[in-house]
């Protein structure tokens, strides 16, 4: 009895020095996210004012600026990110979600998928600069709109298929039975059940890029003036917080804060609609 | 889910003998078209799949291609050559490779327990109504934008870091025998052990996220009945529920560990960017994603292909840690279903 009350006792304390550790990691990991937003906030909101949204960048040693150059160009390349990477990714995904269980490739493509998830965001800009800036001799917003979306695809790509698979079969068969191609009952039954799903993935790849800097280093570079010209140089926001938070320059570096808070703002409100817009029509249907 | 499908639209019209023969004319021309037109869908969907292959395929081969002066010079020696003398055309991936490893291996070690305490108490220990709010509070810290990580780090964490964790353990263990030269150098903040604990901040959701998923696989039955065999929780978690996830779990760390190999920003701004073997924790170091966040602009010639060399590396080396990973949470995930 004495001897099983000592393992008794042991076992409880295991016990509650596991949970008491795990409940300190969960706390830690609270603490940083709001430190982090505490941080950005205090810092940002200082930076926030209406010149940072009708000015550009300043000049080095210059007061005061703006990022409406790094806005516009980032919205920009965000924008033809988003036009070049839906299809491609939408498609793809239909692919492996419709024909994936019949080939190899199809398993092939979506296992390589996965690792492009993760790869290193500056190995694309390294081969985006291969393949395109170094033939063409100068940096351009088209060349950081393809990094952005050879990041952006596989996003697309998985969330895609995910969401097609949780279409029910039956509503595969119940169309095809009514003598629909299988094209249509993909485009028209499938991709239209699975659309608050898709969207979702949409989302979060716009989330997933917008706060992309390495890959956009060899690609889009940086421009300290206002252009809308996508094959030059072109501003955008996370290539300009880089280099202004790097930078000995007072106004700079409030900059930089201003647009890190701007970013985040935005890749977490992205984050927080996808979540409501998926769970709201997930649960309507 | 297809299943069925190739049988039904293949025969969707057979061809009906004699009788209505204009009809069956008609329904055949319509089912010729639209074998034809699924044909076109099958192969442009399947095109398009392809794009991400060949994006692959472009990647190793652009990468091969430029690092190719750089390998071809120096060889298998660029990996353990430690100079890089950017006048004299002098360059080894060692310094790099070191930083990436430590800071990378410094991540993990502080973010694998971590990641398991939040998905221990996120699966087990967690009020129901607080389950759904703190996930996705840790699934927006994995959203924050590895940037602003490196901007934390280097104005907020690293002035705490030098004054209430560097001071303090130089102090006590830097003059000690045997671990002293770990904790040697400028207090500043900066160096590989700072770099590494910020890589850890950000890749402990994502680890956690993972680890919580599998938890949350291991069928109800099994936990039950230890609960009923009289665990306790730990035990459970420990005896129970660790081992039926092994692999799933070392898939999501392996993971973890492909991101903080090729994280840049994060790591560029604490790193301290120094092109010396670190000779402590605290000393300054670089990555190979550092080095060429900062020296791109700046490259030409024999230096730019050193620098895509080193991309080519980091793109092998996350390749093969990622694959690990995905094979081993795909084996996971099958051996759910036995």
């Amino acid at each position: 009895m004495q001897a099983n009350n000592a393992l008794y006792k042991k076992r409880r304390a295991a016990n509650a020095v596991g949970l008491t550790f795990s409940m300190a990691a969960m706390v830690l990991g609270l603490v940083v996210l709001l430190w982090i937003l505490f941080v950005l906030l205090s810092k940002g909101l200082a930076a926030v004012d209406l010149n940072m949204f009708i000015q550009d960048t300043p000049a080095p040693g210059s007061e005061g600026g703006g990022l409406r150059n790094a806005i516009v160009g980032s919205l920009m390349m965000l924008g033809l990110t988003v036009l070049v990477s839906t299809p491609i990714g939408i498609l793809a995904g239909i692919y492996l979600a419709e024909y994936g269980d019949e080939s190899k490739t199809a398993e092939l493509t979506r296992f390589v998928t996965d690792i492009m998830l993760s790869a290193p965001s500056i190995v694309l800009g390294l081969f985006v600069y291969a393949i395109l800036v170094a033939p063409m001799g100068h940096f351009s917003g088209f060349a950081g709109s393809l990094a952005l979306s050879l990041i952006a695809v596989p996003v697309v790509v998985r969330t895609t298929e995910n969401m097609l698979r949780l279409v029910p079969g039956s509503l595969r068969e119940a169309a095809a039975a009514l003598g629909a191609p299988r094209w249509k009952v993909s485009l028209m039954i499938t991709l239209r059940a699975a659309r608050s799903g898709v969207m979702t993935g949409l989302l979060l790849a716009i989330a997933r890029v917008s706060g992309e800097t390495a890959p956009l280093l060899f690609t889009a570079l940086n421009n300290q003036f206002f252009s809308t010209n996508m094959d030059q140089p072109m501003a955008n926001l996370p290539v300009v917080i880089f280099q202004f938070a790097m930078s000995p320059y007072d106004n700079w570096i409030r900059l930089a804060w201003g647009g890190a808070l701007l970013i985040t703002l935005t890749v977490l409100l992205i984050n927080i609609v996808a979540r409501v817009f998926f769970r709201d029509r997930a649960a309507g249907r | 889910m297809s299943v069925g499908m190739t049988t039904i639209d293949n025969n969707a019209h057979p061809p009906q003998p004699d009788a209505k023969a204009n009809v069956s004319a008609d329904m055949q021309a319509v089912a010729r078209r639209q074998r034809w037109q699924d044909w076109l869908f099958h192969r442009g969907t399947q095109l398009f799949s392809l794009l991400v292959l060949a994006a692959l395929v472009g990647i190793i081969v652009s990468l091969f291609v430029n690092a190719w002066p750089t390998l071809q010079k120096f060889g298998l020696k660029f990996l353990w050559t430690v100079e890089w003398d950017i006048v004299n055309e002098e360059f080894g991936a060692a310094i790099a490779i070191v930083g990436t490893v430590l800071s990378a291996g410094i991540a993990l070690l502080l973010a694998v327990p971590l990641a398991f305490g939040i998905a221990l108490f996120l699966t087990e220990n967690c009020p129901a109504w607080l389950r759904r709010p703190l996930g996705t509070a840790i699934e927006l810290l994995a959203a924050v934008p590895s940037i602003i990580y490196g901007m934390f780090g280097l104005f907020v964490f690293a002035p705490v870091f030098a004054d209430y964790i560097q001071a303090p353990v130089q102090n006590v263990l830097g003059g000690m025998p045997l671990v002293g030269w770990m904790f040697g150098g400028a207090v500043n903040g900066m160096g590989i052990l700072a770099a590494g604990i910020v890589l850890a901040f950000m890749i402990l959701p994502y680890i956690a996220a993972v680890m919580r998923d599998v938890f949350e696989i291991v069928p109800p039955i099994l936990r039950e009945s230890a609960y009923g065999l009289g665990c306790t929780t730990w035990e459970v978690v420990r005896r129970v529920v660790l081992p039926y996830t092994q692999k799933g779990v070392i898939g999501g760390i392996m993971l973890g560990l492909g991101r903080a190999l090729g994280e840049t920003m994060a790591v560029t701004f604490v790193i301290g960017n120094a092109n010396r073997m670190p000779t402590s924790l605290f000393s300054p170091g670089t990555s190979i994603a550092s080095v060429l966040a900062n020296e791109f602009g700046e490259a030409a010639d024999l230096h730019l292909s050193t620098l895509f060399a080193l991309g080519f590396l980091l793109f092998v080396i996350t390749f093969v840690v990622l694959a690990l990973a995905k094979i081993m949470v795909i084996r996971a995930e099958r051996a759910k279903g036995t």
